[in-house]
């Protein structure tokens, strides 16, 4: 490499990047020398390396795109030293859709489907947000029944996903046994949901003014036997992981992140909460009915992998907690807003009534118009803050579509995690910091 | 590990005492607006830095979002405190963990000049986001380490998010409507 | 391989029938899980949607060792290269199951980002739609790709010898018009 300075030229000028040993020592020292500032199509020519220079022994590998670690199209460009890990470069977009420039084409009531399937491990919350965000600049306010259906399903999209995570961490650090567990009590959740929505995943359900239907008879029960299950089998997963010694080593002291480095990242969720940051936008910040409830915010100390998994595990039971208050204190009503600007008609008065189907007609085809302006709504994903910010000109479809994915910041903090650690290490890692990729290239 | 201790106060810090900066927030000479009952702050584009650094000492220590907007197929919009419209917007959203407040910044970046300053120094995590905001906008920003596509491949041309470049559609067999959706 | 070779007799017909039994009923995947469907290939590998049953649990990491790429999940424009590259490294014989409308069609996302259909990319067998498909229609899948592999045709036919190279001089593949059905333009 005779250049200190590689010159990328491209069609809109020449950007510079630089070697590791040509970065001033200020930036080094500021990013802890951990992300690798390298052009993501550079091939290491071995003949370019002075072969002198006995500490130029660092390897360029790449991970990814498709690689057996369930967390989807994640490269890695890493520069190991035999099997340390020195520094790394995250290279996102393989799953690139488009979908904040597709959100400018649909309307608001069709968004959902849009922004449902970014975050495809917990949809509802991506709705949910969405929701929020249009409710916000339509200025209405949702019935309380709907808002407690909307907090009940978010509690157990938050169950399932963090079953969901610990079942392809237990598989990342060998345990397929956890593997088979977790997608096993996902399941029960999973058949919930298509009965309570019509679809196992991107349901389309919580949509601006509500939510699309009502509970089905019997939910109580249902919800009732999923909590009872999932409680007991929590415990067989407490057996078979947290007190096992090689779980523990492979977890313990592995991918540490401090506190301030945590909040320099803009890193949110479990692993701002695994430093020791109390920070839970459902207690600090509470949207939905989250101030009327009682459930624990789960900290850890070290910031490692372990950690992580411990906030997890228990952030299961506590929405479980939250689910249980829920199913007492559901209470009865609307389940979506009465705005005949916002809600079409039910169903059945669509045979009846022509005026009932030209609004529907009206709402599903043209939309509705939402006035002008711009706002910022925020929820607590199972992965950290999920935001959407909207900016509407006062037609039917948004004029600015953002989601703030929380893995999409998160992957920043892997660099900072992974220095030091082994390859090995590196699987454990990726995959306690939970990235779900859709959201990640959105 | 190196990194620094944040300034101002930390998370949970009820007692300040008195060495730490005291800042007045917002800063003197900026326009700020209500926008949705939430607060906004719309700085000139030489003063972004300053004003997003002035509340960062002031708390506001976690940046929750930055993206960009344009605004070129939006009718003519009139901002708060005469700030002159422009097509681009840059959109960062601060948090103060210890007040539970959020604020966000907006910054008007003119069509021929498009680059404005990086928020790197302040908040290394703005990285990535700025990176999106140049790969999809194409606005530069001054002081990043590597600004670099990051969503698109590395040779596409062209700015996807802006409102002149199509959607892209491939027309399909039976349906002829040249209109989106 | 030598089996493509022979010609059919009664002797390599009950041999092919051996051979095809094999093959359809230990078809490894390559992990493939682009995005949600990805979720629903995995339920489909666990235990209430147990694919071990038909054989193939045993998803190949390697794409040398895997015999099915189930393209679980839409294909943006980065990821099209590397999706070929896959395709290439794996060994003869190989199939693909485009699972779900996005790796079919391009889905609900008709856009700049993402390519419209797997099948200009890699050779399709068979298609399963859905956003995300069923388990169970994933299952049906697989299971109309294994009646593929029995049905299909190894060993050489005398009538497969197609036409001769001075027919084919001169012919220009035919384009279907499309036709528009009275929608306005």
């Amino acid at each position: 490499m005779s250049d200190d300075v590689f010159v990328h030229e491209t069609a809109e000028g020449s950007q510079e990047l630089r070697e590791r040993a040509a970065t001033p020592p200020a930036e080094l020292q500021r990013e802890v020398g951990s992300v690798l500032r390298l052009p993501e199509g550079h091939y290491v020519d071995v003949a370019d390396l002075d072969v002198e220079r006995p500490d130029d022994e660092t390897m360029i590998i790449n991970m990814g795109p498709q690689h057996p670690s369930t967390h989807g199209v994640l490269r890695l460009m890493m520069e190991l030293d035999g099997e340390t890990v020195l520094r790394t470069k995250p290279i996102i977009g393989y799953l690139h859709t488009g979908m904040e420039k597709t959100g400018e084409e649909l309307t608001y009531q069709q968004g959902g489907t849009n922004v449902t399937r970014m975050d495809y491990l917990s949809p509802l919350n991506n709705e949910l947000v969405f929701s929020l965000a249009t409710e916000a600049l339509l200025g209405i306010e949702i019935p309380p029944r709907a808002v407690w259906i909307r907090m009940l399903l978010s509690e157990l999209q938050r169950v399932s996903s963090h079953l969901m995570w610990t079942a392809t961490n237990g598989m990342d650090v060998g345990s397929t046994t956890m593997m088979i567990f977790g997608f096993r009590e996902r399941e029960m959740l999973l058949g919930f949901f298509e009965k309570a929505t019509g679809l196992r995943m991107n349901h389309n359900f919580i949509r601006p003014g509500g939510t699309a239907a009502d509970l089905p008879d019997g939910w109580e029960d249902d919800v009732d036997l999923i909590c009872e299950n999932v409680t007991l089998r929590l415990d067989d997963y407490d057996e078979l992981l947290t007190g096992q010694p090689i779980f523990r080593e492979r977890m313990e002291g592995v991918g540490a992140l401090s506190a301030e480095e945590a909040m320099a990242l803009s890193a949110t969720g479990p692993i701002l909460r695994s430093t020791g940051i109390p920070w839970d936008l459902r207690r600090t910040m509470p949207y939905l009915a989250y101030d009327q409830v009682d459930f624990d915010v789960i900290i850890g100390t070290y910031g490692d992998n372990f950690d992580r998994y411990a906030i997890r595990l228990n952030e299961i039971r506590e929405s479980i907690k939250i689910i249980r208050q829920v199913l007492e204190r559901m209470p009865a009503g609307d389940y979506r807003v009465q705005d005949k600007k916002v809600t079409p008609p039910p169903r059945a008065r669509i045979d009846e009534s022509m005026e009932a189907l030209i609004h529907h007609f009206k709402v599903f085809t043209e939309g509705y118009k939402v006035p002008e302006g711009e706002v910022y709504a925020a929820v607590e994903s199972p992965r950290g803050e999920l935001g959407c910010y909207l900016v509407s000109d006062g037609s039917a479809k948004p004029y600015r579509l953002h989601v703030r994915a929380p893995s999409f910041v998160n992957l920043q903090s892997l660099p900072v995690m992974l220095r030091g650690g082994l390859m090995a290490d590196a699987v454990a890692t990726i995959s306690s910091v939970d990235p779900v990729m859709g959201e990640v290239d959105r | 590990m190196g990194a620094r201790a944040p300034r101002g106060r930390a998370p949970g810090d009820a007692e300040v005492s008195g060495d730490l900066p005291v800042v007045t927030l917002p800063p003197e000479g900026v326009v700020t607006a209500a926008s949705a009952g939430q607060e906004i702050v719309l700085p000139a584009r030489d003063r972004y830095h300053d004003v997003v650094a002035a509340y960062r000492d002031g708390g506001y220590e976690l940046l929750s979002d930055l993206c960009a907007v344009d605004y070129l197929a939006h009718p003519p919009r009139a901002l708060p405190g005469g700030v002159a419209p422009e097509r681009f917007e840059v959109v960062a959203t601060l948090v103060s963990p210890a007040d539970r407040r959020r604020v966000r910044v907006r910054v008007q970046v003119p069509e021929d000049d498009a680059a404005v300053d990086s928020l790197f120094d302040l908040f290394p995590g703005c990285e990535a986001m700025e990176r999106e905001a140049f790969d999809m906008f194409g606005i530069r920003f001054r002081g990043h380490p590597d600004l670099t596509r990051i969503l698109m491949p590395d040779d596409w041309e062209g700015f996807p998010l802006r409102k002149d470049y199509g959607v892209g559609r491939v027309p399909v067999q039976f349906k002829e409507a040249p209109g989106p959706r | 391989m030598g089996l493509e070779d022979l010609q059919h007799n009664f002797l390599t017909g009950t041999l092919e029938d051996l051979v095809k039994w094999a093959r359809r009923n230990s078809v490894w995947p390559v992990t493939f899980g682009l995005a949600c469907c990805a979720i629903e290939m995995m339920a489909v590998g666990a235990a209430d949607f147990d694919i071990s049953r038909f054989g193939m649990e045993v998803f190949r990491a390697s794409p040398r060792q895997a015999d099915l790429m189930i393209v679980a999940g839409r294909v943006s424009q980065k990821m099209a290269p590397v999706l070929r590259q896959v395709y290439d490294q794996m060994m003869e014989p190989k199939w693909v199951i485009s699972m779900g409308v996005c790796a079919s069609t391009g889905g609900m996302f008709n856009n700049y980002a993402i390519v419209q259909g797997v099948d200009q990319i890699v050779p399709v067998d068979v298609y399963a739609p859905g956003c995300p498909p069923n388990p169970e229609t994933l299952l049906h899948a697989v299971l109309t790709l294994h009646e593929k592999i029995r049905t299909g045709e190894i060993t050489r036919r005398r009538a497969a010898a197609g036409p001769a190279p001075e027919e084919l001089a001169g012919w220009v593949p035919e384009r279907p018009e499309a036709v528009r059905l009275g929608t306005p333009k």
